[in-house]
């Protein structure tokens, strides 16, 4: 069996479902929320980069680079506002993320 | 092929993006006593990069290989931005002053953010478009958080981060879609892509472009995309939370529009149906939501749902009308949303600003002035005539009632007259009620802000022609 463009998809799609669900249906940390992030932006990558080999066009490993290092940016910052949020609170729990209702 | 990129019609951009690294260098270099210097020589940035926006001899330049679009449409999306950046910065070495956080990377990052919010709106290319967005909401995460030391603070940081960076996860993931089924990730290619196709487009194209529109209608604030936007706008410090009604409202309404009318023109049948849907269920959640607050900025957060459903009903209509309404709403929003937000900065006591739509109360007799300005907004964007507000809704309406959306245009009128009670609700505490402790003095910069933008939403009607003009000119750029 070969493996083609819509196996790599349907792994991608899979992923950034799996991240989705992560986020929403997660009550346990929020560490685990950050996780689901990763795998969400790793899931696009894979979309571009087996995009990009079927269409023989670079940009979408172009596109990859960037959302590496956009994400590591991203997943920079998002760390410092844990720490911060986890000095005052004490907590990282998602059910203890609640001074705000809503 | 490989010749160097024409660099003017991104001037303004790096004109900005240099100045934030020197305002950076001179607010580390000298401690937090320079914060009000750096505000200021920021404004001053944010100023003579609008004056070189608009000064910009160029028409229509793309660069970049097509990913930066400088046209008519930035243009006056820029000015709009650049102006709410301005006026931000100007309440705020007071503000951050009071609020005993006195730290001289806020104006640096307010910078940074309108610099993301100039690429976005310049973006020709999904990948421009990912890095614009990126650097505005990573710069936005960390103003949320800015109150390091405060737990509504941080916690709001933290909600705007998770699901800021979900938005840009399913945003990333339609762009990927759209890339691999029509072969390119620029605006026109795309567009091109879509028209050539007779049998109608892939069925992959159309599933990228809900995932964009559901990525960007998180950055608006769209219902059923909302529930961060009370919690961030209550938690974030309140000159942070006026920055966030206005500049990342306007850019990412701007970006929708362009996303929509540009590569997905093909696909006008389709979008406009989901931004029906969001208009409908934005401006009726805005308008019920709100009436049971009792914060005044869970409040202003509901308005400004309510008014992202007004905006979205222009978007639907898809015309070059609609598109006019919508750049006209954004001008008159900004007015009176940051002028609302100027006042809600002198509604302070002793500790700390009060918060409470109570605290309000007899506010008309202590200080009259400031009482008549917030009257004003609130009537303006309940959009009673002859205020700006309602000019801006009358551009909307018409634009929905033209392209024949008569359902989406009944729901938006009553939903409106749903609103105004609240909007009058605080208005009659203001008047009507017995007097609670009198404020502080009102810092001067912030009862500036109230008082220029009082004046333009209070003389609006007199002029209008200007701007609808200019706003005309804009929306055109959009359909070549």
């Amino acid at each position: 069996m070969t493996i083609t463009l819509g196996h790599y998809l349907t792994v991608a799609a899979i992923l950034f479902t799996l991240g989705v669900l992560g986020i929403f249906l997660n009550r346990k940390n929020v560490i685990v929320i950050l996780m689901s992030i990763e795998l969400m932006l790793l899931a696009v990558n894979l979309n571009l980069v087996a995009f990009s080999a079927y269409l023989g066009d670079l940009v979408g490993q172009i596109f990859a680079m960037f959302v590496l290092t956009v994400a590591a940016a991203e997943a920079a910052i998002g760390l410092a506002i844990l720490v911060v949020y986890f000095r005052n609170r004490g907590t990282v729990a998602v059910a203890d993320i609640n001074i705000m209702k809503g | 092929m490989n010749t160097f990129p024409d660099l003017a019609p991104a001037v303004p951009e790096i004109f900005l993006a240099v100045s934030a690294m020197g305002l950076l260098l001179l607010s580390v270099s000298g401690g937090d006593r320079r914060m009000p210097l750096v505000c200021w020589l920021a404004v001053l940035a944010l100023t003579v990069t609008g004056v070189l926006v608009v000064t910009s001899p160029s028409d229509n330049a793309i660069t970049f290989s097509g990913m930066f679009v400088a046209d008519g449409f930035s243009v006056f999306i820029d000015v709009l931005i650049l102006i709410g950046g301005a006026l931000t910065l100007v309440m705020s070495p007071q503000y951050l002053k009071r609020e005993n956080a006195p730290r001289g990377e806020f104006p640096v990052l307010i910078v940074l953010a309108t610099l993301g919010m100039l690429m976005m709106v310049a973006a020709g290319d999904f990948l421009s478009l990912y890095v614009g967005l990126e650097l505005q909401s990573l710069a936005l995460y960390v103003l949320a958080a800015f109150r390091r030391d405060s737990i509504r603070s941080t916690e709001a940081g933290l909600k705007y981060f998770v699901l800021g960076a979900l938005a840009s996860g399913i945003l990333l993931y339609g762009s990927t879609l759209v890339y691999g089924f029509t072969g390119s990730t620029n605006f026109t290619a795309i567009a091109n892509s879509i028209a050539a196709n007779e049998a109608g487009p892939p069925l992959g194209v159309i599933f990228g472009m809900a995932f964009i529109a559901a990525g960007l209608a998180f950055k608006v604030a769209a219902v059923p995309f909302h529930m961060w936007t009370p919690d961030v706008y209550e938690g974030s410090p309140t000159a942070v939370t006026a920055f966030f009604s206005v500049a990342p409202k306007i850019a990412a309404v701007a970006l929708l529009t362009r996303v929509m009318m540009a590569p997905f023109a093909g696909l006008a049948g389709d979008w406009s149906q989901i931004m029906m849907v969001l208009a409908v269920a934005s401006m009726v959640l805005g308008a019920f939501a709100a009436i049971g607050q009792r914060n005044i900025k869970r409040l202003m957060a509901y308005s400004s749902i309510a008014n992202v459903g007004y905006v979205l009903m222009g978007i639907a209509a898809g015309t070059v009308s609609g598109v006019r309404g919508v750049l006209v709403y954004l001008a008159i929003y900004l007015a009176m949303s940051i002028g609302a937000w100027a006042v809600i900065l002198t509604m302070r006591r002793g500790a700390g600003l009060v918060k409470d739509i109570g605290d309000l109360s007899g506010l008309a007799r202590r200080q009259p002035l400031m009482a008549a300005a917030m009257a004003i907004f609130l009537f303006s964007l309940a959009g009673i005539p002859p205020l700006a507000g309602f000019f801006g809704k009358f551009y909307v309406f018409l634009a929905a009632i033209d392209a024949g959306m008569y359902t989406v245009a009944i729901i938006g009128v009553l939903a409106t007259v749903v609103g105004t009670y609240y909007y009058l609700r605080v208005v009659k505490i203001m008047y009507f009620d017995e007097p609670a402790a009198a404020f502080e003095t009102p810092p001067r910069a912030a009862s500036a802000v109230a008082f220029v933008t009082a004046l333009f939403t209070l003389l609006f009607f007199a002029f209008p022609a200007p701007i609808v003009a200019m706003a005309q000119t804009a929306a055109m750029a959009l359909f070549p």
